[in-house]
């Protein structure tokens, strides 16, 4: 399709480099899925679901500064929602995230908690000014911080937060943030990769399927439309958490 | 089932339905899976001497009757490619590779340092300065190019051709005479799109190529023209969807035929080309050497 027109509503900030932009048509997109922006004579990037009508960006270059540049009353162009997003599994389901992976993953707790699930969140982040969505995870249900630099809850990355859960208890696990933080959490729980869906993140350009720069070895699945949502099992044994490939198609190291 | 392989322009396929370049061709891993889909050969995204981005988005707009695209070539350079061509390789099929440059001697640089089964030359990329149609619309340039790729490597070599040109099969006689072992036609129609609320042209390159269902019957008629005037085997590439249109192609005078747009659907496009075109054949009773340029021979 082409892109679509579309007004922002309402722009709010979240954390110091994070804001979250209210879009004014409603996509009804599921949990994971994702759209993709086109900020006019800039670019056209990729941007995960933080509500239904809610999409919530942390700054890291060119495309998001100029987004973070648009006010409400501007407009933005909309592809989507696109890819495979998060399937609800289970009564009992553990939200796993990571700085503004946490966005996906606050929508799906709501979408579960309506459907009577029992949800329960492990959240990392950099430090407590960095924290969003706090009162969101907490209305859900149990709700674990870490801090990277200790200045709330426990001193740490997300994975030091697992001692305090059995990972037993939860039907479904759910997973999102930055690419090390994801591997740290599904290399230390092999056995519970068959139950846990993670939305990664690889360079996207056409978002159709048929450009290639997303293939994730060695299988060449492609992340943009048979993810962004993916088994961790399928992950364990492939190039996720090793290298990943950037805008060349060259391989270069992970992030976060 | 009647035999679908062919030997096109120095290539042993076992069947004529190849993966298209640009499309699933930036890693190994994904040329490796349309062979095991089905593909008779592939071939890579096209790779240049240094590392490219490629340009802004957005890099694809759906239209109407096809696609648009502008992905600028983003490549890591051929220096960084051999690997991905090995792994493919490992796959069963003929990989060809399909490689850029804005001279003679940088193409023939790219050919010698890459192991390949054959190389597809792209001089017909629309939306890269300096690459692509920018040389490939001049026949004595085409010339030249082939030429020093063939002198330089001892594996096939097809060209691929721009339709944004009066006359393509002055290009394809360009090919021949520089010793081409194939020409590849269709690349995409020049082609760009408007945002009409803001007046944006909506590429970040603004312009871009045409593909899809919209330039088949533009990609059947220079396929025609060329197998008609030429020596060399023509491969038909531009809009092949479905095994109707691979059939077409091959009336037309295409020895073999690539898919590209169509992958949009997934990789079972392979399957379904293939199984449709031996189904026709046996239905038929014909084969398909008997099939290739059927068009041409009944008459004007």
């Amino acid at each position: 399709m082409k892109p679509i027109n579309c007004v922002i509503e309402g722009v709010r900030s979240e954390a110091p480099l994070i804001r979250t932009f209210r879009l004014e048509k409603n996509l009804d997109p599921a949990p994971g899925q994702y759209v993709m922006i086109w900020i006019r004579g800039v670019d056209e990037v990729p941007m995960s679901f933080s509500g239904p009508d809610t999409i919530t960006v942390q700054s890291v270059g060119e495309a998001t500064s100029a987004l973070f540049g648009l006010g409400a009353g501007s407009t933005v162009g909309l592809r989507g929602p696109l890819g495979n997003g998060f399937v609800l599994q289970g009564k009992r389901i553990l939200l796993i995230g990571g700085g503004v992976g946490t966005a996906p993953l606050a929508f799906l707790g709501e979408q579960a908690k309506e459907a009577g699930c029992e949800v329960a969140s492990l959240l990392g982040f950099r430090s407590k000014d960095d924290l969003i969505f706090q009162d969101r995870f907490e209305s859900l249900g149990e709700t674990i911080i870490t801090t990277d630099d200790g200045s709330l809850g426990i001193h740490g990355r997300a994975a030091a937060g697992l001692k305090e859960l059995n990972l037993y208890d939860w039907d479904q696990i759910y997973l999102c943030g930055p690419e090390m933080m994801m591997w740290d959490i599904i290399s230390r729980t092999r056995e519970h990769a068959q139950k846990t869906q993670a939305c990664i993140n690889r360079y996207f350009k056409c978002a159709a399927g048929i450009c290639g720069s997303c293939c994730l070895d060695p299988d060449g699945i492609r992340v943009c439309v048979e993810g962004p949502v993916i088994m961790a099992d399928r992950l364990l044994e492939s190039e996720f958490g090793r290298y990943r490939r950037g805008p060349t198609g060259g391989k270069g190291p992970c992030r976060g | 089932m009647p035999s679908l392989s062919v030997h096109a322009g120095g290539l042993e396929l076992s069947n004529p339905i190849l993966l298209a370049a640009g499309i699933l061709g930036t890693t190994g891993a994904s040329l490796c899976r349309a062979a095991k889909a089905g593909a008779g050969g592939v071939v890579t995204k096209s790779l240049g001497s240094l590392p490219r981005e490629g340009h802004p988005g957005p890099t694809i707009v759906q239209v109407e009757c096809g696609l648009l695209n502008a992905m600028g070539l983003p490549n890591p350079s051929y220096k960084d490619f051999q690997d991905e061509i090995d792994k493919a390789r490992a796959c069963g099929v003929p990989v060809i590779a399909s490689i850029f440059g804005s001279f003679a001697a940088e193409f023939s640089q790219i050919a010698r340092s890459l192991k390949a089964d054959a190389f597809e030359l792209n001089l017909s990329c629309p939306h890269a300065e300096k690459y692509g149609s920018e040389l490939g619309r001049y026949p004595d340039l085409v010339e030249s190019v082939t030429g020093a790729v063939k002198a330089s490597s001892n594996v096939p070599v097809w060209v691929k051709l721009t339709p944004n040109t009066a006359d393509i099969v002055e290009l394809g006689l360009a090919a021949q005479r520089g010793g081409a072992d194939g020409v590849v036609a269709i690349n995409t129609l020049k082609a760009m799109a408007i945002d009409i609320e803001t007046g944006y042209p909506i590429l970040g390159n603004r312009f871009g190529g045409l593909s899809g269902p919209a330039i088949k019957p533009v990609a059947v008629r220079c396929v025609y023209e060329l197998a008609s005037r030429l020596e060399i085997p023509v491969i038909g590439v531009g809009g092949i969807a479905a095994w109707e249109d691979a059939i077409e192609m091959i009336m037309a005078g295409a020895t073999a035929v690539q898919v590209g747009t169509a992958l949009q659907r997934g990789y079972g496009v392979f399957e379904e080309i293939t199984t449709g075109i031996a189904r026709y054949l046996e239905r038929k009773s014909l084969t398909l050497e008997e099939l290739r340029g059927l068009a041409g021979r009944r008459g004007s």
